[in-house]
Parts: structure tokens; sequence; C-alpha cells
């Protein structure tokens, strides 16, 4: 048994690099891809603020000027986007960081197992902001009657639209690292020993 | 080997059913009505499209686990529905997420954008939608659960043979 345990990883060891080159360097252009991506959903967001002067009534003839603004500070949500954004992008860059050093680097032992944890934990929080932020951007775009709650993107329609280039930027970027994080779990097999008999029973109930 | 390692995943997915057919129910049994200023404030879940969106996402997860508990388990299609697995749990992670915050629009009000809170007025309404938000959380953390369970079984990850 620990001689067949051991000859197998060599085998599939010898097989793999010829093969797993190509997946590699696509799996680096997209996540210098969805790098990009998160990164300038963060920016365009925390960049994204408009000041507009009303005319709020008058006095005689002399009109009542309100200023007012519009920041992402003010939401919660788009807080909570800019910040999950930004810690993807953050982990993005040290993948490609470590990707590139990898080379060089040999890794043993629980090493390998981080990388797809890692990807799987990122998705999940830059999912959860994407969807909290476009539900939030409906809301502000739409109104709700029901609860009168206004709209304000007619007022403040620069702020809207940079809004949601930033949503639609980090909504792609989270639809690549879902595709990065599915090859990375599937490449584990590479490295730990794959039990087909496992694959069969054990995933379903 | 194959029992020990079906009955926690067995036990998951119930749980996770559970949760999200919990979670619909008491969102879709969710309405209040009040008088303001002599207006008729009516609150139902589907004046508000994220909790619609909450509600079918919940429905498209537990009608998933619903057909995977009848599936024979003779078959090797084990990473597609490890695929799967990670797709529900990611749809179930963004709505809570975005009820989350459309709750706190509700709770607190928007100051800035001239919003004001509604739990005020409509009380039973606010305590089911956090009863079902509460649901929606347990169903999400577990289907990480599962995600993480099918990777173990696929895997074998969590055992040192490198």
């Amino acid at each position: 048994m620990a001689s067949e345990g051991g000859e197998k990883p060599e085998v599939g060891h010898d097989q793999a690099p010829a093969a797993s080159t190509k997946v590699d360097w696509t799996i680096k252009g997209l996540r210098v891809l969805a790098f990009l991506l998160t990164l300038n959903a963060t920016l365009v967001m925390a960049l994204n603020k408009q000041t507009k002067t009303f005319a709020v009534g008058t006095i005689g003839t002399v009109p009542l000027r309100a200023t007012l603004s519009a920041k992402f500070q003010h939401t919660p949500a788009f807080v909570f986007f800019v910040i999950a954004n930004a810690i993807a992008a953050l982990h993005n860059l040290l993948m490609l960081v470590v990707g590139f050093a990898g080379s060089k680097l040999s890794f043993k032992g629980l090493a390998p197992l981080v990388i797809p944890i890692l990807d799987l934990v990122n998705v999940a929080i830059v999912s959860g902001g994407a969807s909290a932020a476009v539900f939030m951007g409906q809301l502000g775009r739409n109104g709700n009657s029901h609860a009168r709650w206004n709209k304000i993107c007619d007022k403040f329609e620069s702020f809207c639209d940079r809004g949601g280039a930033a949503m639609i930027s980090s909504l792609v970027g989270a639809l690549l690292m879902i595709i990065i994080c599915a090859v990375s779990i599937i490449r584990l097999r590479n490295h730990y020993g794959y039990n087909k008999l496992a694959l069969n029973s054990s995933v379903l109930p | 080997m194959s029992l020990s390692k079906r009955i926690p995943m067995l036990l998951l997915r119930l749980i996770a059913l559970g949760a999200s057919v919990c979670a619909i129910v008491i969102m879709v049994t969710s309405r209040d009505s009040a008088q303001v200023f002599g207006m008729n404030i009516s609150a139902k879940y589907s004046n508000i499209p994220t909790f619609k969106y909450f509600v079918l996402v919940n429905a498209i997860a537990s009608a998933y686990t619903l057909i995977l508990l009848f599936f024979p388990s003779k078959n090797s299609c084990g990473h597609m529905i490890l695929v799967l697995d990670l797709v529900i749990a990611l749809l179930l992670d963004s709505s809570i997420s975005a009820c989350v915050a459309i709750g706190l629009v509700g709770k607190k009000g928007n100051t800035h954008a001239g919003w004001l809170p509604i739990c005020g007025q409509v009380p039973k309404f606010c305590d089911h939608v956090t009863g079902a938000m509460a649901a929606g959380f347990i169903a999400a953390i577990a289907y990480f659960l599962v995600v993480l369970y099918s990777l173990h079984s696929v895997m074998n990850l969590f055992s040192l043979r490198a």
C-alpha cells in the first residue's frame, strides 16, 4: 500500500507538467483580469462622489439654495462593496505573486491546499458585496413607492452611472474568480492522493 | 467507509433544506399594515424586489436539495454535483447579503437620501423579515459546509498524503 501510494503521484507528476502549462498560463491571465476588474470596482466606487446645488424654495424673489452631496460612505452596502472588492483585489495580487514565484519554491504539505480554500472564501466575499451593492443601486434608481422612498438617480446621475460601472466590473470579476476557483480545486488532484472510489459514493447523500 | 461519510453529508443537506424552506415560508407570510396620517401603509414582501430574489434563490436551493436527496448514489457525476453545490452556495450567500443591505435601510433609514425607516410603523413585517433572514443565514452556512465536505470527500483533502 505504501509503495502504491508512493508511485502514483510520481506518475501523475511526470504526465502533468506538459499538459498543464497551457492551463497554468490561462489561469494566470484570468487572475490578472480578475485583479484588474476588482481593483477597478474598488477605485471607481471609492472615488464616487457628486455634489449638486438645488433650489429649495424662495424668499420673496431670492431662491434658497441647498447643496447636497452623494458619497459612497452614506450607504453601508457601498462601504461593504468597496471593502469586499479591495480584499478580493489584494487576494488576486497575492495569488499572482505566489503563482509566479511558486515555480522556484516547492510547496509541500498543506500549502497547495490553502490556495483553493482562499479562492473559495474570496469568491463568497466578492459575490456578497456585489449583490448588496446591486440591490441598493436598484433601490436608488427606482425608489420604492410602497415605503415612500424616493429615487435619487434622477438628481445624481453621474453618481449612479459610476456606481453602475463599478458594479458591472465587480460582477464580471466575480464570474472570473468562480472559474479560477473551480479550476484550482480540480487541479488539487495532481497534488494529493486522488481516491477514485471516494468520488462516486460520498458526495451524494 | 461509505456510510460514515454519507451520514454527515445527509445531515448537512437536510439542515440546508429545512432552513431554506423555512426562509421561504416565513418571508412569504410576512405582511403588516398600519394607518399613518390617514394613509394606509401596507407592507408585503413582494413590494421589495430584494425579498422576491431571496425567495427565488431559496426556492431554487430547496428544489435542488430535494432532487439530490432522491438521487441514486451509484452515478459518477460527483464533480458536477460539487460545482452545482458551489453555485447554489454562492447564490444563497448573495441573496442573504442583499437582504441584509435592504433590511438596514428599512430599519435605520438613510438620512442622506431622505429615506425614512419603516420598521417603526410596520413592526410585525420587520420581525418576520428578520426571522426569514436568520433562516437564510443558516441555509447559506449549511451549504458552505456542504461544499467543504464535498471537497473533502472527492479530493480527500484533509488527509496529509502529499
